[in-house]
């Protein structure tokens, strides 16, 4: 913790929803909800409209469909999204050397670092994040975001939840406590269901009654390093820096199951899927790696992970795919696996491809996307042994979860729509198109041979829905406008 | 069991079977060299149930029977033995050796638990001995290292009428190439994956000149035998080892691709300068090939560390093509060549691209040998 408030938490409002109501002038001020459409999605954003509805991220999508039927469910635009994230790490940047991206949508930003002759009092601070929030809705075409300004990490992440929607929140130094004392446990960062659930049994429903559990029985709950590092936030005590541009040491994807697998024929289409998604994850950050990593848990929690190293560096989910099922297959999985994960490690800056890697060995997509269930992790890079509880394949994790949710529905952070969805057939709802005649839109629904457009942009009104053939010539999957 | 012998010629012999005998048998008997004496000659055999090795010498016999001696013991005893005819017999459990004034008595191995050698193969043809080892130096090149893919430790050994195809590849990179040779039989066609360092080490033993026979058994029961035999000044030597088994990958349809540029080089300039400009790469890194007119840049290394550079010579005909190989890969290829330049032939920068020596700049490339290299690129 620092004496003065110098770490800046901003957070986009309901980005991927925000993304698409910007673009899709027909939805603005309607119930919009991004995620998984399939049999086993779940909701990555929804809009506030929709969470008026009870709909919230991590929720599977059939519920939010019973939830709110008359939203727009559409499948995520990730080069929409990364678009409009690379401008607003870019302003970020403008104020400081130290941005810390989190995930698309979030960066912490170290205000201490560049500028020494900053004005830190609070009128300063404040006028600094009311210019950033005005240059980020000016230069992304209207997205809001929230911005907490605290002494750590904890409490400018806390103040940036507090600030939302499309608001500011500084705690004054040597306020850190009062503010947190009232917050319910699942403020915390990283404190997710399965926590909480296990505090409330405790009886602690708030930080105040967190800070009252001393450090041997929090410990004897979570475990060591969990039970230690809650203890200390509970009492505002986080020293954790502002790391700008961490160097990726491991890159992986990883799902707990609702129920647990013991089909080894299940668990490679699973390993495969996510091979797919690893080598998707390493294409985008320019990235190829050598090894690869397997992780079980076991229906017990034991958890074990597997390794091979290749004989050169890739990026190409087939040869992963290949890597990590041959090591499945070593591995007794008939008592059932509860989660499952593929990494790579040892990264490069080139690939070595393979002369006979195939398109046989491409994995049966529609198989896979019936049979998992995403969790829709970051996007982002994972960072070797990040502060934020994410850590690489082989973590410590913090501890062990039950019940059915997503793992990383602990994390507030997570809010990307499953990978396994980019991949789709052409027509996917959302998708940007554009056709000869009527120009640019979005695909308003497909199906039955026929594709039904919208066509609009974020500089149109509301603009008029046309059918066509699924394979008429003149429609055209579109292009991002940055 | 008696004879007297050349030294040369029983140094040379025991030498070349002890070659391919274990250092760790699993049995111990399989340490042993068996030798045998019958009329007019001597015979002597390894065997490790792999490869086995068995070579025949002119010897005076005045007595014929057989002994199992340490063969490395034997083989280290003959090369230092004075320049004087050798006289061998066994006494009880011990074999004596004597020449002029040294004499050396070894221990006997049980005969009885010696196993049998495999029978040469039938089918079969003739090679020039000399082209086979070059052909076989060549091939290996691209053949894998790691035992984890057994199989790609193999050479392919493609046998169809008159023509003899050694194909290799370690997944990353590919080499074949042909040769003739006169088989017996003028339909002959038969295959065999032969492990690449025993295949190395056999023709490069049968390099004394004159004709090598090779023939191929593929097995009804287990793993088909492979099996060389030649000849030399004073008796004949012949190996057999066990073929690898599984499905090959599909080496020659790589070859197949239309070039859309066409570059040569000198061949040492362009070892010579892979060799410096590659002492910056980092592991996992390339080495840089721009083709443009007239001349191919190198370079490696990155901006954050070390960087190299060096321009060479070259005629390049078709589009320019920037072109990124794991510089091990590339000289591997290259020191296997004779031609004085080489011949390399592009699709796209992401495609596998093929080498050729060549003896002139411009000229027809030799295709008898062509090595295969997929490219290295950046992610995405």
């Amino acid at each position: 913790m620092r004496r003065q408030a110098t770490v800046l938490h901003l957070d986009l409002d309901a980005f991927f929803a925000a993304v698409e109501q910007r673009d899709k002038p027909s939805l603005r001020g309607r119930p919009v909800v991004v995620g998984g459409l399939g049999a086993r999605g779940v909701v990555s954003t929804a809009s506030y409209e929709a969470r008026a509805y009870g709909v919230r991220s991590a929720m599977r999508t059939a519920e939010a469909r019973a939830r709110c039927p008359h939203a727009a469910y559409l499948s995520g635009r990730f080069d929409a999204y990364r678009a409009a994230s690379r401008i607003v790490m870019g302003r970020l940047r403008e104020i400081s050397p130290l941005v810390e991206p989190l995930s698309l949508d979030e960066a912490f930003v170290d205000l201490a670092a560049g500028d020494d002759t900053r004005d830190l009092d609070l009128d300063g601070l404040r006028a600094l994040a009311e210019q950033v929030r005005a240059d980020v809705a000016e230069r992304t075409d209207g997205l809001t975001a929230s911005v907490g300004i605290a002494s750590s990490k904890l409490l400018a992440k806390i103040a940036s939840e507090l600030a939302k929607p499309d608001g500011l929140h500084v705690v004054t130094p040597g306020t850190e406590l009062d503010v947190l004392a009232p917050l319910q446990v699942r403020a915390i960062p990283g404190v997710g269901p399965v926590t909480a659930e296990r505090l409330r049994r405790l009886g602690v429903q708030t930080v105040a009654d967190l800070r009252g559990v001393d450090l041997p029985d929090l410990t004897s709950l979570l475990g060591s390093a969990y039970g230690t590092s809650l203890h200390a936030l509970a009492r505002g005590e986080d020293h954790r820096p502002v790391v700008a541009e961490r160097e990726t040491k491991s890159l992986s994807v990883e799902d707990t199951f609702e129920t647990d697998i013991t089909d080894p024929r299940v668990l490679a289409d699973v390993a495969t899927m996510m091979s797919r998604r690893v080598s998707e994850r390493l294409r985008g950050n320019g990235m190829s790696g050598r090894t690869v990593t397997l992780k079980i848990r076991h229906h017990d929690f034991e958890t074990h992970t597997r390794s091979a190293t290749l004989a050169g560096p890739t990026d190409d989910g087939r040869v992963i795919a290949r890597t990590a099922t041959g090591l499945l297959a070593e591995i007794d999985t008939s008592s059932g696996i509860r989660l499952l994960g593929v990494g790579v490690s040892g990264m490069a800056d080139w690939v070595q491809d393979d002369l006979f890697v195939t398109d046989e060995d491409a994995p049966d997509e529609g198989l896979s996307d019936d049979r998992v269930s995403d969790d829709g992790r970051s996007d982002e890079a994972d960072p070797d042994d990040g502060p934020d509880g994410r850590g690489p394949l082989p973590d410590a994790d913090a501890g062990p979860e039950t019940g059915g949710l997503p793992e990383a529905a602990r994390d507030a952070t997570t809010r990307t729509p499953p990978a396994t969805l980019r991949s789709r057939p052409r027509w996917a709802p959302g998708a940007d198109v554009v056709h000869a005649e009527h120009g640019a839109g979005w695909v308003w629904g497909s199906g039955l041979g026929r594709v039904t457009v919208r066509f609009e942009t974020r500089h149109t009104g509301p603009g008029p829905v046309r059918t066509f053939d699924a394979d008429d010539a003149s429609l055209r999957p579109g292009t991002v406008e940055p | 069991m008696k004879f007297r012998i050349d030294r040369d010629a029983l140094a040379d012999a025991v030498a070349w079977t002890a070659r391919s005998l274990p250092t760790r048998p699993t049995v111990p008997v399989l340490a042993g060299l068996m030798v045998e004496s019958t009329d007019g000659g001597i015979a002597l055999s390894g065997f490790d149930y792999e490869t086995s090795a068995r070579s025949t010498v002119d010897a005076d016999v005045a007595d014929e029977g057989r002994a199992l001696v340490s063969g490395r013991l034997l083989a280290d005893i003959c090369k230092s033995l004075p320049g004087r005819p050798v006289d061998v017999s066994v006494d009880g459990t011990k074999v004596s050796v004597v020449c002029g004034s040294s004499r050396f008595s070894l221990q006997t191995m049980p005969v009885e638990d010696y196993p049998q050698l495999p029978a040469m193969p039938t089918a079969s043809g003739t090679v020039s001995s000399d082209d086979f080892a070059t052909a076989v130096a060549q091939a290996v090149a691209a053949a894998g290292r790691d035992d984890v893919l057994q199989l790609l430790t193999g050479v392919r050994i493609e046998l169809e009428g008159s023509r003899i195809s050694l194909l290799a590849t370690d997944r990353f990179r590919a080499s074949l190439r042909e040769l003739t040779w006169f088989p017996e039989s003028p339909d002959a066609s038969a295959t065999a994956v032969v492990p690449a360092k025993t295949l190395s080490d056999i023709a490069k033993s049968f390099t004394a000149g004159g004709e090598l026979t090779m023939a191929v058994a593929t097995g009804d029961q287990g793993p088909g035998l492979i099996g060389f035999e030649g000849s030399t000044a004073s008796g004949t030597r012949r190996t057999t080892t066990r073929m690898l088994e599984g499905e090959f990958p599909k080496v020659r349809q790589l070859f197949a691709a239309n070039a859309l540029t066409v570059a040569y080089v000198d061949r040492q300039e362009l070892i010579d300068a892979v060799r410096r400009v590659s002492l910056v790469a980092e592991r996992n890194t390339p080495v840089r090939l721009t083709f443009s007119d007239g001349q191919v840049l190198l370079e490696s290394g990155s901006g954050d560390d070390a960087q190299a550079q060096e321009t060479l010579e070259a005629r390049v005909d078709g589009d320019d093509i920037v072109v990124g190989f794991n510089p091990t890969f590339l000289l591997e290829g290259l020191q296997v060549m004779t031609e004085p330049a080489v011949h390399l032939s592009f699709t796209q920068a992401s495609r596998p691209a093929t080498l050729a020596g060549v003896q002139e700049l411009g000229g027809e490339p030799n295709t008898s040998f062509r090595y295969l290299i997929m490219p290295m690129r950046l992610p995405g």
